[in-house]
């Protein structure tokens, strides 16, 4: 059997509830669910000994400015035993801006985490520890927001106290 | 961690202590002390900020703090064109720039379905093996400084410098090339410079092996990387390592074999493998790279054909100056897309090479515009950074920098 059709067959019958959406553009593979799986799918992307992702090469979230979800996270996910790379994606609503953390499932996304943090402004549940990584701690903004101005916002960086 | 108790300081220190009214023997020897160690300090390879927190002068607890470069590459992409970006992608990796520029425009390529001519993908691996040995000599050069060995530094940097006049011929520029283009190349490799690029790899054998003995007969060298940051495969994996660093702990994992891009399917190297995960395993697999990068070269220059440089797609590729002065067509699709860039599709794609440091990715998003809607960049520096706090707890001060010099960081890219 086809590698994408295992991995689908497999994720719809442990997860039946998580609407997969499946999609495949330039040869990779797009895996939409919802995000209340993301802990428990990721956990089993990565642990089950045919598909065995063990390496997360990368977190972060596109903004979608108008719409109505408007964040969407995308994961990357790599496994070396296929060397086959999966894209996992998961839509988070500006109205409940959070999402559950995977940095129990690979350590490498607590920083990822962080960066989308502070760049997007999504929280992620159970993350050990969830501060700004770029921007100093008392930046009030979200840089990569489509709703924050090229230029900065004059006055939201000041200079240290002396 | 064990403490300190009074029978293990030395009689004479003890004595001195007990001397000075203003410290107590406990507080010299029991409190935790946090030391600052940079922005600015010569061994943190840029402006990379540890916070250590010491019981004598073992580490027990390690804080990184990255940022101080950011100048928000990921923003500024948003902005501006795909070509506008490439100089940009220069500044991210600015050890081996030029294997930047080739990921930045194999993502863009993938995107907007461009075939890329082969003498032209040819050029572009001559380049980003070029980029990965100079990256890797400074690498190598540099982690020697770091551990006291201070010539090494001087004769790697010598290669280097070759490598410089290299590019120099080729594209005009020694450091900041942006010498690749959409659909290929800004201009054909000349003559001189591959006839250059021939006597670098011919001799770089037996210089590198030159630097080599200043290093691998050097008891001080040895001994003090010996398993020293010791990362297991398993911990690497879950780190995200990817690269030179992965390859030190077991993990024979190549993102030019694994998903081979350009014409790496047609060449013959190895994959250095080392299974201790050391500082000194780090080394060893920089060094067997270079090598490696050197056949590849060899190879290359036997297989590359003569032909065209740059994709004919006049829509997307930005046509040759003399033509752009001599006729009206590609006069009109240079200002076209100057102005108002390449339109690829509605799409996302991420792509990643092989980089010098590990895989190097791009994650750009296109709503059809001539700008990316989003940019993401994957740099390997920021993610090895991560798991810093793991390989220096329990170690000296003094072995903090040798295991950062031996995962070798750049700012540029960790801070974006």
């Amino acid at each position: 059997m086809e590698l994408k059709e295992l991995i689908s067959q497999k994720l719809q019958t442990n997860f039946s509830e998580a609407e997969f959406e499946f999609s495949e553009y330039r040869n990779e593979f797009n895996i939409k669910f919802n995000k209340k799986f993301v802990n428990p799918i990721c956990k089993f992307l990565k642990e089950d000994s045919e598909l065995e992702f063990l390496l997360c090469e990368d977190i972060t979230a596109v903004d979608w400015a108008k719409r109505t979800n408007r964040f969407t996270v995308v994961y990357h996910i790599f496994s070396i035993k296929h060397n086959f790379r999966l894209v996992l994606k998961s839509d988070v609503d500006e109205a409940d801006c959070a999402i559950d953390s995977v940095s129990s499932v690979w350590k490498t996304s607590n920083w990822q985490e962080r960066e989308c943090y502070d760049m997007y402004g999504i929280k992620f549940n159970n993350h050990p520890d969830l501060r700004r990584i770029y921007m100093p701690e008392e930046f009030e903004y979200h840089p990569l927001r489509k709703d924050f101005p090229l230029m900065g916002i004059p006055g939201s960086l000041p200079l240290p106290k002396k | 961690m064990d403490r300190l108790t009074k029978d293990d300081v030395h009689p004479k220190i003890l004595q001195k202590l007990l001397e000075d009214s203003d410290i107590t023997i406990e507080d010299a020897l029991e409190n935790e002390m946090i030391l600052n160690m940079g922005p600015q300090h010569p061994a943190t390879h840029g402006v990379l900020r540890l916070l250590l927190r010491l019981d004598g002068e073992t580490v027990i607890g390690c804080v990184p703090d990255v940022g101080y470069l950011h100048r928000g590459y990921e923003k500024m992409a948003e902005n501006m064109s795909y070509y506008e970006y490439i100089p940009h992608t220069d500044r991210l990796d600015y050890i081996s720039p030029l294997a930047n520029n080739v990921a930045w425009v194999l993502a863009v390529e993938k995107l907007a379905g461009i075939e890329v001519p082969i003498r032209a993908q040819y050029i572009r691996m001559i380049i980003a093996e070029l980029a990965r040995v100079a990256s890797h000599l400074v690498a190598i050069g540099s982690f020697a400084m770091d551990v006291g060995a201070l010539t090494v530094f001087l004769w790697t940097l010598r290669e280097r410098e070759k490598i410089m006049d290299i590019w120099d011929i080729l594209c005009g520029a020694r450091f900041t090339n942006s010498y690749t283009r959409i659909g290929g190349v800004a201009n054909d490799a000349q003559p001189e410079a591959l006839a250059l690029v021939k006597k670098f790899i011919e001799e770089i054998d037996s210089n590198l092996s030159e630097c080599e003995s200043l290093l691998n007969t050097n008891r001080i060298f040895i001994e003090r990387l010996d398993g020293v940051g010791v990362i297991s495969k398993e911990d690497a994996l879950s780190y995200g390592y990817t690269g030179p660093n992965l390859r030190a702990s077991g993990v024979e994992f190549d993102l030019r074999r694994a998903t081979p891009y350009l014409q790496y399917d047609k060449v013959d190297f190895r994959i250095p493998v080392f299974t201790e995960g050391d500082c000194l395993a780090r080394y060893f697999v920089r060094a067997d790279e270079v090598r490696e990068s050197a056949k590849i070269v060899k190879q290359v220059l036997q297989l590359m054909p003569q032909g065209e440089i740059k994709a004919n797609l006049p829509k997307s590729v930005l046509p040759q100056k003399t033509e752009v002065y001599s006729k009206m067509e590609e006069l009109i699709h240079d200002f076209m897309i100057v102005n108002f860039g390449i339109n690829p599709p509605v799409g996302e794609v991420y792509h990643a090479i092989e980089g010098s440091k590990g895989e190097l990715g791009f994650y750009i998003v296109s709503k059809g515009e001539g700008h990316p809607w989003k940019c993401k960049i994957r740099s390997p520096s920021f993610i090895h950074i991560q798991s810093l706090p793991h390989l220096v707890k329990g170690h000296m001060v003094s072995d903090v920098v040798a295991i950062i010099g031996s995962i070798d960081p750049i700012m540029g890219e960790a801070d974006k």
